[in-house]
């Protein structure tokens, strides 16, 4: 397990190979389709203090206020980032950003922009919202939330020890089309048989 | 009983509580993949997952999915009355964060904030003899439904003709295409037959059977093993990162088809398979 705290390095990052998991602590910000969009139609400033050297994560996630008026992040797992594959690698190159948190993996466009600013794709277990949710210590704060609605907002995070698997690392590599590759080769060949 | 308050629970269960089938072959799969892997580590973080959201009241998963309702209801009652309920517990659950807000306008962008919109939640009405109220209700996430297909047999590319042999051979391909992306291990309701609309609801409804709950027709109880089997070697394993549990089970249902036709759709639901149902009886519920 390795241990990686934000702000993170380009040589930190460039170390990171596919399979590697690692317990990632610091500021976390979730975007999701509207906030991409933005991101890359008007970039805007009020974002990019926390995405320098920090992590986007794709999730959407259910939240508490309490009663002194603070947010709580109560189910918080991630969504399918290949939503926002048109549009990663410009944001992580804007905005310097470190790494992506989401599930399912992204395709050519944003393995070149990982290997072109020294970044990673980081897998987040789908459906383990609660269990997330614990791991987020403290919500720092929240931007577009009146018009992006809850799931679409950026919530700026800490985070403390989030489980994650690498699994496409700086250099070109990707689990998912490693595994898409061998299960395509099964899946004709189970066809072919019947 | 008051109607409103036993479906605000039956909201509540279902998005804080997994059905124990399906927690049951969790585990079995977990035990069934090799230790060291990811893929077992998958599993262990899916079982902790889903204790600690039973025990803290809290959703599963953060996708608390779309409102499904399918009611049974005897002569003589208000499909007003149940929608009213429906409409009231949604709003509450989501005020409680038993739910998070799911339903967007697609012209605008705007998330309603309260899980109310048009045709959401979605409730399937169906009058029956019994002298009771059966709601079931699945939370179905969105994830999971990007990767469902329909396939109009025959489908030339495939060499998939128009037979059960043809069904296999898309199933396997639909599952093949959604690799990891409707959070695997996952669930399969497959239709064989009907419209296009009635395809697709008729694979969506297999989802109320138990976890190795058979098909009553032997042709297709034989054809869920041999999917069931064929699938768990395709290798994709729990959230795609490779293993021997791609999939939890294979449901297959089947309606009349007009001779012109022949459409096979695939429903896939993620892992975090959250159903429920309630009966109402003599004015006492029961959830099951």
């Amino acid at each position: 397990m390795i241990k990686l705290k934000t702000p993170i390095s380009d040589a930190d990052i460039r170390k990171l190979k596919v399979g590697d998991t690692v317990s990632l602590s610091g500021i976390v910000v979730t975007a999701r389709d509207a906030a991409h969009k933005l991101m890359v139609e008007e970039r805007p400033d009020f974002i990019r203090e926390a995405l320098k050297g920090s992590v986007i994560y794709h999730c959407g996630p259910v939240v508490r206020k309490d009663a002194q008026g603070n947010w709580n992040f109560v189910s918080a797992g991630p969504t399918t980032s290949a939503r926002e594959e048109p549009y990663q690698s410009t944001v992580i190159g804007e905005y310097g950003v470190r790494g992506v948190i989401g599930k399912g993996g992204m395709g050519a466009k944003t393995a070149e922009g990982l290997k072109k600013y020294g970044a990673v794709y980081f897998h987040a277990v789908g459906g383990a919202g609660t269990l997330i949710a614990n791991s987020v210590k403290k919500v720092l704060t929240v931007h577009k939330l009146e018009e992006f609605g809850t799931p679409e907002a950026f919530w700026v995070i800490e985070v403390q020890d989030f489980p994650l698997v690498v699994t496409m690392d700086a250099h070109g590599n990707s689990l998912h089309q490693e595994i898409l590759d061998k299960s395509k080769k099964v899946a004709e060949a189970l066809i072919a048989a019947i | 009983m008051k109607l409103k308050e036993s479906m605000l629970e039956l909201l509540r269960r279902a998005a804080t509580d997994l059905p124990p089938d399906v927690e049951a072959a969790i585990q079995q799969a977990r035990n069934s993949e090799d230790a060291g892997k990811p893929a077992r580590s998958v599993f262990d973080t899916i079982s902790e997952n889903i204790t600690l959201a039973r025990t803290q009241s809290t959703p599963i998963c953060q996708d608390t999915g779309s409102l499904v309702f399918y009611i049974d209801y005897p002569e003589g009652k208000s499909e007003k009355a149940f929608r009213e309920a429906i409409h009231w517990a949604a709003k509450e659950a989501t005020a409680k964060q038993y739910l998070r807000p799911n339903a967007v306008d697609p012209i605008t962008s705007k998330n309603s904030g309260n899980n109310i919109g048009i045709n959401a939640p979605y409730i399937h009405f169906h009058q029956w003899d019994k002298d009771e109220v059966r709601i079931r209700l699945m939370l179905k996430g969105g994830g999971s439904e990007n990767v469902g297909a329909q396939y109009k047999l025959p489908h030339t590319p495939l060499n998939a003709g128009r037979d059960l042999k043809g069904v296999r051979k898309v199933v396997i391909d639909a599952v093949t295409n959604a690799q990891g992306l409707g959070c695997a291990p996952g669930i399969i309701g497959v239709a064989i037959g009907g419209g296009r609309d009635t395809s697709f609801a008729l694979s969506k409804e297999q989802f109320f059977r138990k976890i190795g709950q058979r098909s009553e027709h032997s042709d297709l109880a034989q054809l869920e093993v041999e999917l069931l089997n064929d699938l768990n070697k395709l290798g994709i394993g729990p959230m795609g990162f490779g293993g021997k549990t791609t999939v939890l089970d294979v449901f297959v249902g089947v309606q009349d088809r007009h001779p012109a036709t022949f459409f096979v759709s695939v429903s896939y639901t993620c892992w975090a398979f959250r159903r429920k149902t309630m009966i109402i009886k003599n004015d006492e519920v029961q959830y099951d």
